[in-house]
């Protein structure tokens, strides 16, 4: 009845899965393959993807997933910015439901909290506009994709001198988690399924490192079904013979050197500072804070309350985006942690590991079907 | 009688206000010997034979008015179509409005000339009503809040218990397109394929019936959309669904809304089509009856019912890729998913 | 994370565009993309323009997929 992207073709999902199947045959051990992406994890789910891979490949996902990997604090952060009065938070749909030590944003919303869902940072300067009398703050979180819209809204800001437009700093990249996870011996991952969008602004020269430093193959890849699967392919084919190489299987938007004009915006207004991952801990230069000569767009420095964090007891999200337990082995999955009151932010998002293998996968291990 | 310009808290004490609003705004509109005695409550003439169906809904939408419909058509169809969902030709409603202070009386008159549109084109009668205010900045402009009444006639028996193994799912329509019409307009989205499917179902289901097709069971996918839906019948009739995305009617444009906003057009609602589990070897007896009614062009066979069977979730969809994927209910609102 | 969509550009200023897919469309930013021309399909992300789909690189790889589903057909 629809007209889909040829990218998502059944016969060629059909023929790839097919011709998987064939190649695994002769691979020695398991492939293990991480994406690292969110939106990975939820094509790769939302496809029912895993069912059409042989025993020998097992796919987890890495700490890609931004709500995820936001930690308890920030979010602590955010609602008592909104608890000052003169605040009206504005956010990305991604984070609403997301655990903090108290409550979650869609909570202190439903108490009367001015928390706005938005699709776009630009829309945050509309409502900043439209409301001189409040501070917009904007919940910078994302990636290098994300990073870059967040930094054009505070260029625009900027140059309109539209003062109260502010965010509250909280953005990651990529390479530096990647990096900790390559080089952990306690982490058995063969090989990287490599963002595509975030290499669309990074470049996939940006992930060389991982093969030159690690000795692991990476691919950028694309989200429709065929993508994941022409790079699956890819993987075992280096694997076969021992190479480690990074290919870029989505050239249709990524390039090399990536885009330069979103870098230079994000140069202008972000530098790399130490962020702190749920589940991973501190990891240098893998957060974007502001620039010093934009403090007046902090909303981190405006004075506030802030509670004793408190962390999820039991949850076991740090192992889980490092891959080293299936959601399934921590202990509080399905009962009590599930999407309507998740325990940990994995079980949060549709691309948090915990929440795709609960919507996804539980019943192919199950007895009976209720 | 003249329409208040905007609407102020004497508006629904009771008092003279009250009374101008009652026959400037609302008796115009519904006039009907039932309502118009203006009793403390309607009384009905007899009845047609058969058992008494009942419903009551409760409605709130952000934005209250959109491409193909606004709250008033939304409150009037959501009630007839409960009724029709059960098996029942919907007769009557009451309708009652909770009111922002400072709520344009324009806007109030367009909402009520849109319930009266629908009442109109439903064959249903408001007899009852009311109207209360609330200070400004404790409501959202406007509620309804709307109840009915209809007579299931003899013979027809609609109930998930009746869902058996061999059942055809019908979609009378696209689905989603209220869904990702609101959606769309909330997120600055737009395009001339977007609006509402809200409409009454009793015409067109009224056409199967008459067609002496068997109907099991019947369900409007509003809040949750068709997954939802599907997921709550499964789990009284403990059988197993599985559905087809190839065969799922989606418009071009709320197709778009969803990847735009990275929503799931089977979670989105729909206030005007409804899902038929019915005998198998009916279901092109009934897809023919449908076709033939404006409001039923774009109905589809979407899926079967199965004996439940291990190591499946009770509803699943056959993805364009042939995977199989496990449809969950819907897990609180579903939110626009960009970063 | 980082939900992107390809989408056209139907017209533009400066700074910014309207951008469609479907009959659906979206003023977006061209800030991170100043180089979009008109009925190019651009990837958008947040409202935002990121990318431009290479069209070239795009049917090398339909090209290649429909290798795979015709070796299935032929099975
Ligand atoms: S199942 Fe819940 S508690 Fe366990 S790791 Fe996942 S999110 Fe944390």
């Amino acid at each position: 009845m629809r007209t889909r992207d040829p990218f998502s073709d059944s016969e060629a999902v059909r023929g790839l899965a097919r011709e998987i199947a064939r190649e695994a045959e002769e691979l020695e051990a398991r492939l293990t393959i991480m994406e690292v992406c969110g939106s990975h994890t939820h094509a790769i789910a939302r496809a029912g993807l895993r069912s059409l891979l042989p025993e020998k490949i097992r796919l987890i996902s890495g700490p890609g997933c931004p709500v995820c990997v936001t930690p308890v604090d920030w979010l602590d952060h955010a609602i008592a910015l909104v608890e000052r009065g003169d605040v009206i938070l504005s956010s990305f749909g991604d984070l609403m439901r997301v655990p903090s030590s108290r409550r979650t944003l869609e909570e202190i919303r439903s108490e009367g909290a001015p928390v706005e869902i938005l699709y776009s940072p630009r829309d945050a300067l509309k409502l900043a506009r439209s409301r001189p009398e409040k501070k917009i703050v904007f919940l910078a979180v994302g990636f290098e994709t994300t990073a870059p819209t967040i930094a054009a809204a505070l260029v625009e800001a900027e140059a309109e001198g539209l003062e109260n437009f502010l965010i509250l700093p909280g953005n990651k990249t990529m390479p530096e988690p990647m990096r900790l996870i390559a080089g952990d011996p306690e982490i058995a991952v063969d090989a990287f399924l490599l963002p595509g969008h975030v290499s669309v602004i990074t470049g996939s020269d940006a992930f060389e490192f991982l093969a030159r430093d690690y000795g692991l193959p990476g691919i950028v890849a694309g989200f429709a079904p065929t993508d994941v699967l022409r790079a699956v392919l890819e993987i075992i084919a280096q694997g076969k013979h021992g190479e480690a190489k990074i290919v870029n299987a989505y050239g249709r938007v990524v390039t090399r050197e990536g885009n330069q004009a979103a870098r230079k915006i994000l140069d202008e207004v972000f530098v790399a500072s130490p962020a702190r991952w749920r589940g991973l801990g501190e990891i240098p230069a893998s957060g974007l804070d502001l620039r010093p000569e934009l403090a007046h767009r902090n909303a981190a420095l405006l004075p506030v309350e802030l509670p004793e964090p408190i962390e999820p007891p039991g949850c076991r999200c740090g192992e889980v985006l490092k891959g080293m337990i299936d959601p399934p082995e921590c202990p509080l999955f399905g009962a009590p942690c599930i999407p309507e009151r998740p325990v940990g932010a994995c079980m949060v998002s549709s691309e948090g590991s915990c929440a795709a293998w609960y919507r996804h996968e539980r019943w192919r291990n199950m007895e009976s079907g209720r | 009688m003249k329409i208040p310009e905007r609407i102020l808290l004497a508006h629904g004490a009771g008092g003279r206000l009250s009374h101008e609003l009652i026959e400037g705004v609302f008796l115009p509109a519904f006039s009907n010997p039932e309502l118009e005695s203006l009793d403390d409550a309607a009384i009905l003439p007899e009845l047609p034979p058969g058992r008494l169906a009942m419903t009551t809904d409760g409605h709130v939408v952000d934005p209250p008015t959109y491409p193909g419909g606004d709250l008033g058509s939304l409150s009037v169809n959501g009630t007839v179509n409960d009724l029709v969902m059960v098996g029942a030709d919907p007769l009557y409603l009451s309708w009652a409005l909770i009111l922002e202070e400072g709520l344009e009386g324009e806007k109030l008159r367009q909402h009520v000339e849109s319930a009266r549109r629908a009442a109109e084109e439903a064959g249903v009668t408001i007899v009852a009503g009311d109207t209360k205010t609330v200070p400004r900045g404790r409501g959202d402009g406007i509620y309804a809040v709307s109840a009915g009444i209809g007579v299931v006639p003899e013979g027809r028996r609609v109930s998930d218990r009746r869902i058996e193994a061999g059942d055809a799912i019908l979609l009378t329509g696209t689905a989603a397109d209220h869904g990702a019409t609101i959606m769309a307009l909330r997120h600055g989205l737009e395009g001339p394929g977007l609006h509402s499917d809200c409409a009454p179902l009793n015409h067109l289901i009224g056409e199967l019936w008459k067609g002496g097709i068997d109907i099991h069971a019947m369900h409007d996918p509003t809040r949750g959309g068709i997954a939802t839906t599907c997921n709550e019948a499964a789990s009284r009739s403990s059988l197993r669904f599985l559905l087809s995305a190839q065969a799922i009617p989606i418009a071009p444009g709320v197709y778009a809304v969803c990847e735009i906003l990275g929503l799931d057009e089977l979670y989105l609602a729909s206030e005007g089509r409804a899902l038929i589990f019915l005998p198998g070897n009916q279901s092109e007896a009934a897809l023919e009856i449908l076709h033939a009614h404006p409001q039923g062009r774009d109905a589809a066979s979407i899926g079967v019912v199965l004996p439940a069977e291990a190591g499946h979730a009770p509803v699943e969809l056959e993805t364009l890729s042939g995977s199989l994927r496990p449809l969950d209910m819907l897990s609180g609102m579903d939110l626009p998913r960009i970063c | 994370m980082c939900l992107a969509i390809p989408m056209r550009l139907e017209e533009r200023d400066e700074f910014s565009g309207r951008v469609s897919l479907d009959g659906v469309s979206r003023q977006i930013s061209l800030m991170l993309f100043p180089e979009a021309e008109v009925g190019q399909w651009l990837l958008v992300h947040a409202g935002y323009a990121i990318s431009a789909i290479d069209e070239q690189q795009a049917e090398e790889t339909l090209a290649l997929l429909s290798e795979y589903a015709g070796e299935m057909m032929e099975l």
